[in-house]
């Protein structure tokens, strides 16, 4: 199976299975470096059908404060790129089917170099990439990201216009991420109506999945998208309920706590929807 | 040498990059306000009324020309070259921020934005921003890193004073790259309202154009002043370097005049073999921060490290991606120079020409007294005083063992 493919199959099932997708991000390395790995298999067995790995950096500009704690936590135990693939690679001795995405800011990447960074993420088995700060016009830079066979996944949000989504969509692989309100993550500004408006118009130009983030912090919320995107991501809420687990266990344990109503709650979505 | 087919003055192009820097490197909700300001400025960049507007306020608000004035003594105790300086000091608020926060301003009144935030460090940027905001009736919200809001208590009031609302910053380092990047968080929640005012030429473009444009007004009056006062252009340049919006604003203008040096001075703080300081271009590495591709300080994982400056304006761990250009083409040469130096020239300046210069400007001074010293007498090196010295007099006299009221 490669790297490319396990987004795609994974998109494929939920699709045939009538089932919304469910995104946890977490901040690899917070609450504590040894967690990481733990709360990636709970977050898969309470139903998470890929996982957002945040790659730490000092200076996360698009992030609201819970992320950014939880950043400046992670680097301040010295995590980096080189553990972060460690713990995906280890993820992968139990879990090849779990599409991973890691989610972060260019200065890391470019400091390690594109290719490297291309060649170690798909050798530790990451699927793809979302660089927060690098937008559709700065696509070159990536370049060997997506020669390595890595999905460059985009951002789209409110404030883009038909223009840019267009060919944002075009050069879209894997999934598209829409923002779903101008803000910060973890902000409570979320808007369902005037998301649901706004996928639907990106449906009618992508030819990838649609997930939706930003805001959504509970089974209620992540309901209220999943009726009408392919997927939900969960970032900030989780994040704030892994803060200050004292061991890998109880961080796993809150992971599991936190996704399975969730889950549950789209799970029904499907089953309403078969009734 | 430099590429003699070069045009500096045609950069940056359409994709707002020098060369391999600069770019349009933020998330994607910023894309489109960005792009909206390109247009705009872009309009209004060759649009007569709002040049007349911009240079009536230079000349009636800000006080320009500044003069050029010849530091006699200094140079007759130096020895060398004679020294002149660029008196940006002289301007309104005290410093060359004012001329880019008069056009911003600009901008954003004739795209219809009421309300501005800025970041600032030492606080002169949040003043210059507070103070044109104030004369205009915007609203204005300053961000300051809560370590620089302790050790700038007078900016802070003084910004205050002028009405605007300064915002601790609390993340991070808490200095001024938090400062930004909280600018922008604000930012990309309040697109529609806001109007974001960056003090130096960093940032994703159009900042770095449009920030040096405004500031380049320096360099064009430099120019012609030196040709009417002394019939030729200076043999040598230098101005202080954090972000790099007073070098810009100087050096622009003598870009393409290959036979004039150029020289950028960086905050070596306590040395640069002790990673005690904020040289960006001299020690640092080509990365991304804050919206555009420039030499960062980083660590090997990419992390950006914290900067050291007795200078608050220049503790910043990224540069404009003009000089990271100019650098690379070999047009510009930046090279460090220490708290105790820049101290030094600080109290040279003050005892022989009755100048307190900011602690900032006073690294360009204490460059421009080496250079001069391996010079001839007959040459010129004109050195950019960018802003004066009154809001550092606490922490000279803090650094030296002093208390004052």
């Amino acid at each position: 199976m490669t790297a490319m493919n396990r987004i795609d199959q994974r998109f494929a099932a939920l699709k045939a299975a009538r089932r919304p997708g469910l995104i946890p991000f977490i901040t690899a390395g917070d609450p504590a470096p040894e967690s990481t790995v733990a709360i990636m298999h709970a977050l898969v067995a309470a139903g998470a059908d890929l996982i957002e790995l945040g790659v730490p950096f000092s200076d996360p500009m698009a992030d609201g404060p819970v992320i950014q704690h939880a950043n400046e936590r992670a680097l301040a135990k010295g995590v980096g790129l080189v553990q972060l693939f460690a713990w995906v690679r280890e993820f992968r001795q139990r879990d090849a089917q779990t599409p991973i995405v890691l989610m972060g800011y260019l200065n890391p990447v470019e400091i390690m170099g594109h290719a490297a960074f291309a060649q170690a993420a798909v050798a530790a088995g990451v699927d793809g990439v979302l660089l927060v700060d690098c937008p559709v016009e700065e696509l070159d830079t990536a370049q060997p990201i997506r020669d390595a066979g890595l999905a460059q996944i985009f951002l789209a949000a409110p404030t883009t216009d038909n223009a840019r989504l267009s060919r944002i969509c075009d050069e879209a692989s894997g999934f598209l991420y829409y923002v779903s309100f101008a803000g910060i993550t973890g902000a409570a500004k979320l808007s369902t109506d005037a998301v649901r408006e706004r996928v639907a118009a990106i449906r009618t130009r992508a030819h990838t999945p649609v997930a939706v983030g930003f805001g959504v912090r509970d089974a209620e919320s992540a309901a209220a998208i999943a009726g009408f995107a392919d997927a939900v991501v969960i970032g900030s809420a989780l994040v704030d309920t892994l803060a200050g687990s004292a061991t890998a266990e109880e961080a796993a344990m809150r992971a599991t706590a936190f996704l399975t109503p969730i889950r549950a709650a789209l799970d029904a979505l499907t089953a309403a929807d078969a009734a | 040498m430099t590429d003699e087919t070069i045009d500096f003055h045609a950069l940056p192009d359409a994709r707002g990059r020098f060369g391999s820097y600069g770019g349009v490197y933020v998330a994607e909700t910023l894309m489109a306000p960005l792009a909206e300001l390109t247009e705009a400025y872009e309009r209004l960049s060759r649009d007569p009324e709002f040049i007349a507007e911009f240079d009536y306020d230079l000349k009636h608000y800000v006080g320009r020309p500044s003069p050029i004035y010849h530091a006699q003594r200094l140079s007759q105790k130096v020895g060398g070259a004679q020294i002149l300086l660029k008196r940006e000091d002289l301007n309104h608020t005290g410093a060359h921020k004012i001329n880019n926060t008069i056009g911003q301003a600009l901008v954003a009144r004739r795209m219809g934005k009421r309300r501005i935030i800025a970041e600032t460090g030492a606080g002169q940027h949040g003043v210059a921003s507070a103070t044109v905001c104030a004369r205009l009736g915007l609203e204005c919200v300053v961000y300051m890193g809560a370590v620089d809001i302790e050790r700038q208590a007078i900016n802070v009031y003084r910004m205050k004073l002028l009405g605007a609302q300064v915002v601790p910053v609390t993340s991070g380092s808490k200095t001024l790259k938090d400062a930004l990047n909280e600018a922008l968080r604000d930012w990309v929640t309040n697109v529609d309202s806001t109007f974001y005012m960056i003090g130096t030429v960093a940032g994703p473009h159009p900042y770095p154009q449009m920030v040096r444009d405004f500031n380049s007004v320096v360099g064009r009056e430099a120019r012609a002043q030196m040709l009417e006062q002394y019939g030729r252009l200076p043999h040598a340049l230098v101005a202080c370097v954090g972000g790099g919006s007073n070098a810009i604003g100087l050096f622009h203008a003598f870009l393409n005049d290959r036979d004039v040096r150029i020289v950028g001075a960086e905050a070596a703080g306590d040395g640069i073999e002790t990673g005690r300081h904020a040289a960006s271009l001299a020690a640092g590495r080509p990365g991304v921060l804050h919206g555009n591709r420039t030499y960062v300080l980083c660590d090997d994982n990419g992390q950006i490290i914290e900067t050291h400056s007795v200078s608050a304006g220049l503790d910043y761990p990224g540069v404009g991606p003009e000089h990271a250009y100019l650098k690379d083409a070999g047009r510009a040469q930046y090279v460090g120079v220490t708290d105790d130096e820049a101290l030094a020239a600080f109290h040279e300046l003050a005892r022989t020409e009755g100048i307190l210069a900011a602690l900032e400007s006073s690294h360009a001074i204490a460059q421009g007294i080496k250079l001069a010293r391996d010079m001839r007498k007959d040459e010129l090196v004109l050195v950019n005083l960018s802003g004066r010295g009154d809001k550092d007099v606490h922490t000279i006299a803090r650094r030296e063992g002093l208390t004052l009221g």
